[in-house]
């Protein structure tokens, strides 16, 4: 078939101004968080890092970070958990009604963030629990749970049924051949769904908003931030770092995702 | 001749022979934590949520007999019939826009790049999993009054006084949602660009398409399902926004999300909170299941 | 084959839903029996493997080996080992590992664990690929490491799978005769499932064809070649034609059957007078003559194969052709008969089988 020049340097050029459209107006966070200056505006005015010294400094914002990580770490295993119990249900065996059942679970990602706080915490205090980080918690696994199973089942679905029949065969049980052949061949698929999922609980602001009691996660720190126009050197700062860990985390999984899977086609969320 | 494990009696023996015996009762097992998880924590509160919406709030209590009111409110009082409005307005102008410019970049990687293919889905996917709040509010600060775009004009002397219709707008949340949910769009497209066969494309050049004709005639008929995944996946999400609206859209750029949110924090009036978001709910159903069947039939239509 | 038979396999049924993949299925295998389950995909070969292996239970039915009743034990604890279509080589697992896997729980010395994996490798002629993975190596060199995989074991049994089916035509022949050595050399009882009749046919001591879930006719390949005991038995082995008759009287020990088109002919058979008949030939059994025969035809199609003529014969009143192989014994540059030819067709009497008319 043929392609005239125009139309590919076209189409190239097209692609690579929308990666910087992607790209640009996020960038200006850590731009400006290395500025010396207290306005978000141009002329740059010197080269600091004061800022980011600041932001270190800020107990409250280290709280908040711990939190994060704490509600971020437990809601990636439990999702992660979860999800490869799921995914390995529907990809290994014909459950009857599968299809509907993994519509089912995909079903928090059509919902507004907002529908979903609410309805939780409608659930909670009809329950009388607390809120707490714990709630948080719970409430993270719910949106995290389908990024799981989508992570792990684009891993399994290839997955030779006869490998696991193998290892049955030659005498190892049930559990056995979960170790030695499952466990083995699904972990890329395993760390690329605890990484995702721990971004996806890490950065998650209004469930958290809805469901936190008084201790704030980092999100919600710097939403409480926002009024403050002299703070908000210091919350770009904590911003370009938080990007940029997400990015390099993001890289990693996916790397991990699709290492030794050769010509697989990855789908993402949303496939 | 031996009787190696004879069947025992007993309900118990016999459901862990069926157990074995069948692949779909193990399937089901090993389903069965998440699902019962995902029905507490989805279907429960989704339950109460509606039951809400028929209650009322009576000073610090609840009166529980059903009722239409929240709803008479929700539908009746016209500033929230507006804002249903402009939600819904405000989303299918994002959904169009990050469709239309995510099309031709997930056809550029689905079928002009060949060994760098990791690398672009990588770029275009780590947008897709930064910080939300911090996407949006990058374009607080590059709208703003003493944002970016103004202080870059000013310096560069092309304009005196910053412009004021920026930020604070329907617009101005336009323009973010359009930014943070571009990602969103391109990765459902491109799968099922992806999944065209190519041989598909080299029979219809046999018959005598043109490039033009055979995108129109097959690329864009087989990817019509990316398409309508993809948006989808923004509009439904996109009509609930509460960040956006509230950090760049001010009084202009009101959405349902932040009514929804008020009578949760401030006002205390649940019943009506809940009323607002079944019913924000139910027309954003409405509104994607045409959309979706229209552009079925549309994509029927194409020979 | 001794008494007891080394697998009996009892009147077993599978039925998903609806339909019976495996319909009442009656055999027996001899220990040390080379034992095939021929037949066209959908048969249910492949099933009643996996129900010996562990992998689905029968719905009805009972399978032992060698007197143990084994028809709900989970397939680690049988003391059978399968080769599987696919092979299923642990892709994380080098070939020493992987011939090594279904020896952890026998907690060997880490020399004889050695020794054992390394006999196993010269057995396979694959010694040294110790520590290559699953990806470097041949389609060929996978499907031995798999049977020394299962063989490190010894079983009782070793279940094959349609193992040789994605093997190329050369490759397979020569695999077909390792496997029947190796199979001789080790003395396990081999069960064998495939759709290829001739792999079936060079391979076993033994053959079940089976359709349709049913098991049709188990005997040796001879035995089934020769004397098919159906119809669909004669069609599936081999190529065979097939007669419709009349008995019109007997002669002795012989019948006089009127065969239509073919004419009159005596068959080795004990039914009576007006009774229907099926009989068949085998192409290769029939020879031309340009003198005289059974009944004249008329060559319609000549093939030159090589080392066989193929003809396809018309006859007079018969829609169908009649097949004829002839061996090309003589070296002869000039065509055999050609098309358009006149010639008879010759047959010995006992070459004609007699199946039952359904």
């Amino acid at each position: 078939m043929t392609r005239t020049g125009k139309s590919r340097t076209g189409l190239f050029a097209y692609a690579v101004f929308y990666l910087a459209f992607l790209y640009v107006p996020v960038l200006f966070l850590p731009l400006f968080s290395f500025n010396d200056s207290a306005f978000i505006a141009f002329p740059l005015t010197g080269f600091t890092t004061k800022w980011y010294s600041q932001m270190l400094a800020d107990s409250a914002m280290l709280h908040a970070l711990g939190n994060s990580l704490e509600v971020g770490a437990l809601a990636a295993l439990i999702s992660t958990v979860l999800g490869l119990l799921a995914a390995k249900a529907l990809t290994r065996y014909r459950v009857p009604g599968g299809a509907a059942l993994l519509g089912f679970t995909s079903l928090p990602l059509f919902i507004p963030d907002i529908v979903l706080g609410i309805s939780l915490l409608l659930l909670l205090s009809g329950l009388g629990l607390p809120l707490s980080l714990l709630t948080v918690i719970a409430g993270h696994c719910l949106i995290c749970v389908p990024f799981a199973i989508t992570v792990l089942m684009s891993r399994l679905d290839g997955f030779d049924k006869s490998l696991e029949e193998a290892s049955l065969d030659l005498g190892e049980t049930g559990w056995m051949t979960f170790w030695r052949v499952t466990f083995p061949l699904a972990l890329p698929g395993i760390v690329s769904s605890l990484l995702l999922t721990f971004i996806v609980s890490f950065d998650e602001f209004l469930i958290a908003y809805f469901l936190a009691g008084s201790e704030a996660t980092l999100p919600i720190y710097i939403w409480g931030q926002l009024r403050f126009p002299y703070k908000l050197p210091a919350v770009l700062a904590l911003g370009a770092l938080i990007l940029i860990a997400s990015a390099v985390l993001v890289v990693i999984a996916e790397w991990i995702r699709s290492h030794g899977l050769k010509d697989r086609k990855h789908t993402m969320v949303g496939a | 001749m031996a009787a190696v494990g004879a069947r025992s009696e007993g309900w118990t023996a016999r459901l862990v022979h069926l157990y074995r015996r069948s692949e779909g009762a193990r399937g089901i097992v090993l389903l069965s934590p998440t699902m019962l998880i995902m029905l507490a924590a989805l279907a429960a509160p989704m339950a109460l949520l509606a039951l809400y919406s028929f209650w009322t709030q009576e000073g610090y209590g609840l009166n529980t007999t059903p009722t239409l009111a929240q709803y008479a409110i929700s539908l009746g009082r016209p500033t929230y019939r507006e804002l249903f409005y402009r939600s819904i307005e405000i989303s299918s102008v994002v959904t169009l826009i990050t469709v239309l410019l995510a099309y031709p970049m997930a056809y550029f990687v689905a079928f002009r790049v060949g060994k760098s293919k990791f690398i672009w889905l990588i770029l275009l996917t780590i947008p897709f999993w930064t910080s939300y709040l911090l996407r949006v509010f990058a374009w607080k600060l590059i709208l703003g009054y003493n944002g970016v775009i103004n202080s870059g004009l000013m310096d560069l002397g092309l304009i005196r006084q910053p412009l004021e219709f920026l930020l604070y707008n329907p617009t101005a949340v336009v323009v973010t949602l359009a930014h943070a949910w571009a990602a969103f769009a391109i990765l459902p497209i491109y799968v099922s660009l992806e999944k065209i066969d190519r041989s598909l494309l080299e029979a219809a050049a046999d018959l005598g398409d043109g490039p033009v004709r055979r995108f129109f005639r097959i690329t864009l008929p087989l990817s019509l399902p990316g398409v309508i995944g993809a948006a989808v996946l923004i509009f439904v999400p996109t009509t609930g926004d509460y960040v956006t609206p509230t950090l760049v859209g001010g009084s202009g750029g009101v959405m349902i999300a932040n009514v929804i949110e008020v009578q949760f924090d401030k006002v205390g009036n649940w019943p009506l909170g809940a009323a607002l978001a079944m019913a924000s709910m139910a027309a954003v159903g409405v509104v994607t299941l045409l959309f979706v069947a229209a552009m079925r039939a549309a994509g029927r239509s194409i020979r | 084959m001794t008494d007891e038979p080394f697998i009996h396999i009892d009147h077993v049924s599978k039925r998903f839903g609806g339909t019976a993949a495996v319909d009442d299925a009656d055999l027996s295998v001899g220990r040390g029996e080379f034992f095939s389950l021929l037949g066209p995909s959908g048969c249910g070969k492949t099933t009643l493997l996996r129900m010996i292996a562990g992998f689905e239970f029968p719905t009805e039915g009972e399978i032992y080996i060698e007197g143990a009743r084994i028809t709900d034990t989970p397939p680690h604890l049988r003391p059978s080992n399968m080769v599987f279509q696919s092979y299923a080589i642990f892709p994380h697992l080098n070939v020493f590992d992987n011939i090594a896997y279904g020896l952890r729980k026998a907690r060997l010395k880490r020399s004889e664990l050695k020794r054992r994996v390394e006999e196993a490798l010269a057995m396979i002629k694959l010694a040294g690929f110790g520590s290559r993975r699953g990806d470097e190596l041949s389609g060929g060199q996978r499907q031995r490491v798999a049977l020394a995989r299962a063989l490190v074991r010894r079983p009782k049994v070793l279940l094959l799978d349609e193992p040789l089916g994605a093997l190329d035509k050369r490759l397979r022949e020569a695999m077909q005769i390792e496997l029947r050595q190796l199979q001789k050399s080790v003395g396990i009882t081999f069960v064998f499932v495939t759709h290829d009749q001739e792999e079936a046919l060079s391979m076993s001591d033994r053959i079940a064809v089976m359709s349709g879930g049913r098991i049709l006719q188990v005997a040796s390949p001879r035995e089934l070649y020769e004397a098919p005991n159906c119809r669909e038995v004669a069609d599936f082995i081999g190529e065979i034609n097939f007669f419709d008759g009349v008995v019109k009287g007997r002669e002795g020990d012989a019948a006089v059957v009127d065969a239509g088109p073919i004419g009159t002919l005596r068959v080795a058979t004990q039914a009576a007078a007006g009774t229907k008949l099926l009989l068949a030939v085998r192409p290769e059994k029939i020879a031309l003559s340009a003198e005289g025969g059974i009944v004249a035809g008329t060559v319609a199609a000549a093939a030159y194969l090589g080392e066989r003529s193929h003809y396809n014969i018309a006859v007079a009143g018969r829609r169908e052709p009649v097949s004829v192989a002839a061996q090309n014994t003589e070296k002869s540059v000039t065509r055999g008969h050609a098309q358009g030819d006149k010639v008879y067709l010759n047959w010995a009497a006992d070459a004609v089988v007699v199946l039952p008319c359904d």
